[in-house]
């Protein structure tokens, strides 16, 4: 993946945050997520559009423009900082990925052009019961049927699950354990057995559903790869998903923490703005340490995916569990100093806090990444 | 400025670099080969001496300075490249780095032209040593506040105060000194920046014992201790400014070396894990596992300082508080990680571990150099614009 020069990448930034400051502020987040499908199409319509966000990663013979996760972790840093409800994670940066990483020429042809164009939403239908994102968590069936396949089980915490046209459903082979035997399919939305529903979520800004599987049936040709050596597709897009994940998490931390010091110099007491307290002071510079090793840490993996750096995967899951403490932290944070109005429905903080909280779980929390790690550094 | 793209000109440089040093430090200097350093400043000092001199001979003292005063005019990423060899090759902790990293760049920035004459080439030779008469008992995080005196008198300098802190003042030949010289000008005006012999009647240097049992930091006694008046920096009263400005410099490639140095106390950790089985305690390898992500933003915050530091401010202060808490983190996990071991010394009476050495020395980390605090505020009023404190 080409990367784009650094005056590219400011215009491509500056061209989000307007985008962003103009179409999804906080009133029309609280409007969306209000809402059964949790965000908003035409606006979708005109990100992929005018914009052509949902085309960013796709290669120029898909649809697409070519350009790398550091442009796509650019653009979840803003969608971070707005808190902007859509489609593009669960569509672009996971379920994209996978058909990128793992379709073949037939798959890419058919989903990438209209993933790019904006036609087409997509979910990772990977995690189960547990939540967890290691291979022995996928206990979902693929049996072969003739010229068909036949899936069983259910799955739980799909981003965007209820709404996706397309599910990329991660399942095993009866009787096969740990990475291998896994394998990825790709799921019409509407075929027949397939049952979804969006569950009632603490963070309202983005939907996770459980899905159904009973005897859902499916042609050869929906299988992304061989039947059983999916899990190295699924590996590399976990790392890709989390670090653009860690990119949006950062993004999020930023913004809490700019409308916190603007609320710190509104907010007069003892005569003085309250930001002028040592107390507050010292807190707001923990949290900027926090916000720009954040952004330094995402940023970082980001640019180890494009240059095919053998740590992608250490770096991608030290932003991830760098990214999930630090946001939460800082959206926390903002809570106390906001005082008793950050403990209202009516200020964005909360916002924040629950977006921080589902994000750290979400592909694994800190703990689970650090464990890689060790992992990573022979421990 | 990242490590993966490097033009041929660095390349070279990196490679003439790391043949010079691999060449002294495997052949005539390899007896102080990551010797000496913080904590740990007496070790091979004679020895250290003679390295910084063959290093001043060879052309590897300087090298950021221009070349009409014996540098090389390298750039910001040929230092870097400098320091990464410098610690890859185990190079010992430099005596020089005051005069080299402090009072070069402030003359070269302020001084005159006799002053650039003067003590240039005994810093690039490392034949002068040079130490720091910043704080006072009365003027650490308030360092404004010296009371350190200095009046003209017969065309020289009359000093009266005392300093503190001072590292290598019973080794150096020269200090520099902020002190009060227009005591009716208003505070951060009344100020001058002197450059004092050491050796000399009216000059008393007293070792401070720290928690370490150590002493690299001294007391230094001006009693009528005396200076040519032609050695001061910038004009009389310009001093606040002078002492800001070589604070400045103190930040600048080198930390991206000492990462270098981060990165090997960190494996020897890990190596401690692994050898007495904490390495499979789940708790301990979370930790571990911190320590090693924290490790990295040290230093993606250092190069954030390097490349963005002149025009974000509160950068430095960034980069100053993440790498000091780590180190001072480290030296706690280190002990963590040897459990009841950690409390053994290495001989008696009190001859320390490495690790305990650090342990303790890390603590002094969040102190110097403006301590975690004073940075804390730098960053929230510089970094984050939230009003300043009222100030005396």
């Amino acid at each position: 993946m080409s990367a784009a020069s650094a005056e590219d990448r400011a215009l491509f930034r500056d061209s989000a945050r307007g985008f962003l400051a103009d179409n999804a502020t906080t009133a029309d987040i609280r409007r969306w997520m209000a809402t059964d499908l949790g965000y908003d199409r035409e606006i979708w319509q005109r990100v992929a559009g005018e914009l052509g966000w949902p085309a960013v990663p796709m290669d120029e013979d898909h649809g697409g423009l070519g350009l790398g996760l550091g442009e796509t972790a650019l653009l979840m840093e803003e969608m971070g900082a707005a808190l902007f409800c859509s489609p593009f994670f669960a569509t672009v940066c996971l379920a994209g990925s996978a058909i990128r990483l793992g379709g073949s020429d037939a798959q890419k042809n058919e989903y990438l052009p209209a993933i790019a164009a904006g036609e087409l939403t997509a979910a990772l239908a990977l995690t189960e019961r547990t939540g967890r994102i290691d291979a022995a968590a996928i206990r979902a069936e693929v049996k072969a049927d003739g010229d068909y396949f036949i899936l069983n089980g259910a799955k739980r915490f799909v981003v965007d699950g209820h709404s996706a046209d397309l599910l990329i459903v991660a399942a095993r082979t009866p009787g096969s354990a740990g990475e291998t035997g896994v394998t990825l399919i790709a799921v019409p939305g509407d075929t027949d057995g397939l049952a979804r529903q969006a569950l009632a979520t603490l963070d309202q800004t983005r939907r996770q559903a459980d899905i159904q599987l009973a005897d859902v049936r499916v042609p050869r040709g929906a299988l992304l790869g061989e039947l059983g050596h999916g899990w190295p597709v699924i590996s590399k897009t976990l790392d890709l998903g989390i670090t653009a994940l860690a990119a949006e998490q950062a993004g999020g931390a930023r913004r809490v923490l700019s409308l916190t010091v603007d609320y710190l110099q509104e907010r007069v007491q003892f005569g003085r703005q309250i930001g002028s307290f040592q107390a507050i002071k010292h807190r707001c510079a923990d949290m900027m340490v926090k916000v720009e090793s954040a952004l330094a840490a995402a940023n970082c993996a980001a640019d180890a995916a494009d240059t095919g750096d053998a740590d992608f995967p250490m770096l991608a899951a030290m932003a991830k569990a760098y990214c999930s403490d630090a946001y939460f932290a800082c959206a926390g944070e903002s809570i106390q100093l906001h005082g008793g109005v950050g403990f209202t429905w009516e200020y964005d903080p909360h916002l924040y806090f629950k977006r921080a909280r589902a994000s750290a779980a979400m592909l694994g929390d800190a703990a689970y990444h650090r464990e890689r790690i060790a992992v990573g550094l022979g421990l | 400025m990242s490590d993966a793209i490097e033009s041929a000109e660095d390349q070279a440089f990196r490679a003439e670099a790391r043949d010079w040093l691999t060449e002294q430090l495997e052949g005539p200097f390899a007896y102080v080969r990551f010797r000496g350093g913080p904590g740990e400043e007496d070790e091979e000092f004679e020895g250290r001496v003679e390295w910084e001199k063959a290093m001043g001979a060879a052309g590897w003292t300087g090298i950021s300075w221009p070349k009409e005063y014996g540098g090389r005019a390298a750039s910001l990423s040929q230092q870097v490249i400098f320091y990464q060899e410098y610690a890859r090759a185990g190079g010992p902790g430099r005596v020089g780095h005051i005069g080299e990293g402090l009072v070069a760049p402030t003359i070269l920035a302020f001084g005159t032209e006799a002053q650039k004459q003067r003590f240039l080439p005994g810093i690039k030779s490392g034949t002068e040593l040079w130490c720091q008469g910043y704080s006072e008992p009365a003027a650490g995080s308030d360092l404004a506040n010296v009371q350190t005196r200095a009046r003209l008198e017969g065309g020289k300098w009359i000093i009266d105060g005392q300093k503190v802190w001072t590292s290598l003042a019973h080794k150096a030949g020269w200090c520099f000194v902020i002190c009060k010289t227009e005591p009716d000008a208003p505070r951060y005006r009344n100020l001058s920046f002197l450059l004092v012999e050491m050796n000399q009647p009216g000059i008393t240097v007293k070792p401070i014992v720290q928690l370490s049992g150590t002493s690299e930091f001294n007391e230094v006694f001006f009693d009528g201790a005396h200076a040519p008046a032609e050695n001061v920096v910038g004009a009389p009263g310009q001093g606040w400014k002078v002492a800001m400005a070589l604070l400045g410099f103190e930040r600048g490639a080198s930390t991206l070396g000492q990462q270098i140095g981060f990165e090997s106390e960190f494996k020897e950790i890990l190596a401690a894990a692994r050898e007495n089985g904490t390495a499979k305690d789940p708790v301990m390898r979370q930790k571990l596992a911190q320590c090693w992500i924290e490790l990295q933003l040290v230093r993606l915050n250092a190069l954030t300082n390097l490349n963005e530091g002149t025009t974000r401010p509160g950068l430095a202060a960034i980069n100053k508080l993440c790498w000091a808490t780590w180190h001072r983190d480290a030296g706690e996990l280190a002990m963590e990680v040897l459990g009841a071991e950690a409390e053994i010394c290495a001989e008696p009476p009190y001859a320390l571990t490495r690790m305990q050495s650090r342990f303790l020395f890390s603590r002094s980390d969040t102190i110097y150099g403006g301590t975690n605090e004073i940075q804390r505020n730098i960053i929230a009023e510089q970094g984050l614009g939230l009003p300043r404190e009222p100030r005396p």
